[in-house]
């Protein structure tokens, strides 16, 4: 390699500025169960509007199936296809370039979605606090977008720290909520025999099931953005089944207890339309100390979620742009602090746009959809990858079990959840699903002619079996 | 308090606004756009990890 170049203060080794390898499991754990926890805090319990209290704990393991193999699936890929972009990487190499440019679209709405939905929160959560009148959630959401953007603008190790930190210390919130109200003492202060009765437990039916399924999503959205750390972790194959399986057990553990306290709490009527089911439990309890520690976790939680999404939404526009698949300004990576620092700031007047017009349902809407869409895309790519690169073929640094069945599995729950978002958001669904027509046709006759096509396959793999 | 709260949210916003506007630009006119725009997918792997089975 050449000598270093001095610049001032920055120091480039070798010709090329590339993001920082300096990330472990901590790192990747924080990111996905950072971004996916304040599901846990609003969003799960729209679901028991839609089908009562039962429905919403339904939803929650059978949603927790779709999401384990969304982790086992994505383990697989990832720790095989390290590179930022994540998904969009693995559709690239494995389906083809049409494929990821529609992932990469998926991933950026998604998050930058989910964004602008934790920063709306956020300012809900403290003006209802404050409950002072004349006070809006203009400059709240405002300064958890640019100060997240900022942390993220300076350094990928800083971001991650404090949402491992924040992350955790939301987390513990839970779990002191938990055993605060004598969850193996029934009658004391849950009285979930009373709140779920066999009479009401499923008001609708089992159609109201299907219907939860939109909001039960929101236990566990967001954990495949694990992979887009895969270019900064220090071991890939290693950290990211890591990282990524031990955020699934984690959260998996959170929805469970968060259902139990809440269900025992609340009627259904009522927590099926609150912003803030495990504040709201808080308050319950009677304890000042339960419930300030619930509103600190809630707002912990919604600024882990935007700072992982901000991180996760920026490599995904940077990779394209790496790519040419949007022009290759994008691509430019911070000499000093090695983030991709043109992708983080452009996303960011956009967010702010959305926050300060958007409504909260339709936010979270939008990226409900564009996640389904995602997870759709991973169980045909799954498939493709087993096909074309069996076991033994390649270094893989996870093989995930039972294949195919977490394919179908999670095809057919995909299908499910595009059917109850279908009762809910009709018209969203189609107007997405017109929206990423009309622009892959600009990409397959526009701009791919931009596109070097031979330099965008970086894996080392042997040819693909039938080719 | 709370009004004052949101007034220096307003505030913090403008500022790190304004820094990120200034090192976006400093760096910009420091370096080239060939440097910037270096970093090629998967090179790190290839070079630090051999592909074998």
């Amino acid at each position: 390699m050449t000598a270093a170049v001095e610049t001032g203060q920055t120091v480039i080794h070798g010709d090329r500025v590339s993001l920082l390898r300096v990330l472990g499991p901590a790192h990747v754990w924080a990111l996905g169960v950072g971004i996916v926890l304040v599901g846990e805090f609003t969003g799960w319990n729209f679901s028991a509007d839609k089908g009562g209290a039962l429905a919403a704990l339904i939803v929650c393991w059978i949603v927790g199936l779709l999401y384990t193999s969304v982790a086992m699936i994505d383990s697989e890929v990832t720790s095989t296809v390290a590179a930022a972009g994540g998904q969009y990487a693995q559709a690239k190499h494995i389906v083809g370039p049409l494929m990821a440019f529609n992932v990469a679209l998926f991933l950026v709405f998604a998050y930058t979605m989910l964004e602008v939905s934790d920063a709306i929160l956020l300012g809900d959560t403290i003006v209802a606090k404050a409950g002072v009148e004349g006070l809006t959630h203009n400059s709240f959401i405002a300064a958890t977008i640019v100060v997240l953007a900022w942390l993220n603008y300076r350094g990928v190790l800083m971001t991650l720290n404090v949402n491992f930190v924040i992350t955790a210390i939301a987390y513990v919130s839970i779990v002191i909520l938990f055993f605060s109200v004598s969850p193996w003492t029934q009658g004391a202060v849950l009285k979930l025999n009373e709140l779920v009765t066999p009479g009401n437990a499923l008001p609708y039916g089992w159609i109201g099931v299907i219907a939860a399924f939109q909001f039960g999503i929101w236990y566990y959205l967001g954990i495949e953005g694990t992979t887009q750390a895969a270019e900064e972790v220090r071991s890939p194959a290693r950290s990211l089944p890591y990282g990524t399986m031990a955020g699934m057990i984690t959260l998996l553990i959170a929805a469970a207890m968060t259902w139990y306290v809440c269900a025992s709490l609340m009627p259904w009527e009522y927590l099926g339309i609150t912003y803030y089911p495990l504040w709201d439990a808080g308050k319950l309890t009677g304890s000042p100390l339960l419930e300030n520690l619930l509103f600190i976790a809630t707002l912990l939680a919604a600024l882990a979620s935007a700072n992982g999404c901000i991180n996760d939404a920026a490599r995904a526009w940077f990779s394209l742009g790496r790519d040419r698949y949007l022009p290759s300004w994008f691509s430019a990576v911070h000499p000093k602090y090695r983030t991709p620092y043109r992708s983080i700031l452009f996303l960011l007047p956009i967010a702010l746009a959305f926050a300060f017009i958007a409504d909260l349902n339709q936010a979270i809407t939008f990226s409900i959809l564009s996640g389904v869409l995602q997870y759709t895309f991973m169980s045909i790519n799954i498939m493709m990858f087993r096909r074309k690169w069996p076991l033994g073929t390649i270094r893989r640094g996870y093989t995930h079990p039972f294949h195919p069945l977490p394919a179908i599995v999670l095809f057919c729950l995909c299908m499910v959840t595009f059917f109850a978002i279908f009762l809910g958001f009709g018209s969203q669904l189609i107007a997405m699903t017109v929206f990423y027509f009309l622009i892959s046709l600009w990409f397959h006759f526009y701009r791919y002619k931009f596109v070097r096509r031979g330099d965008q396959f970086s894996m080392p793999w042997p040819k693909p079996q039938g080719y | 308090m709370w009004m004052g709260l949101s007034y220096v949210c307003w505030g913090i916003s403008v500022v790190l606004a304004a820094w990120m506007l200034y090192d976006w630009f400093k760096v910009d006119t420091t370096y080239s756009e060939a440097v910037l725009t270096s970093s090629r997918e998967g090179e790190l792997e290839a070079v630090s990890e051999k592909h074998r089975i």
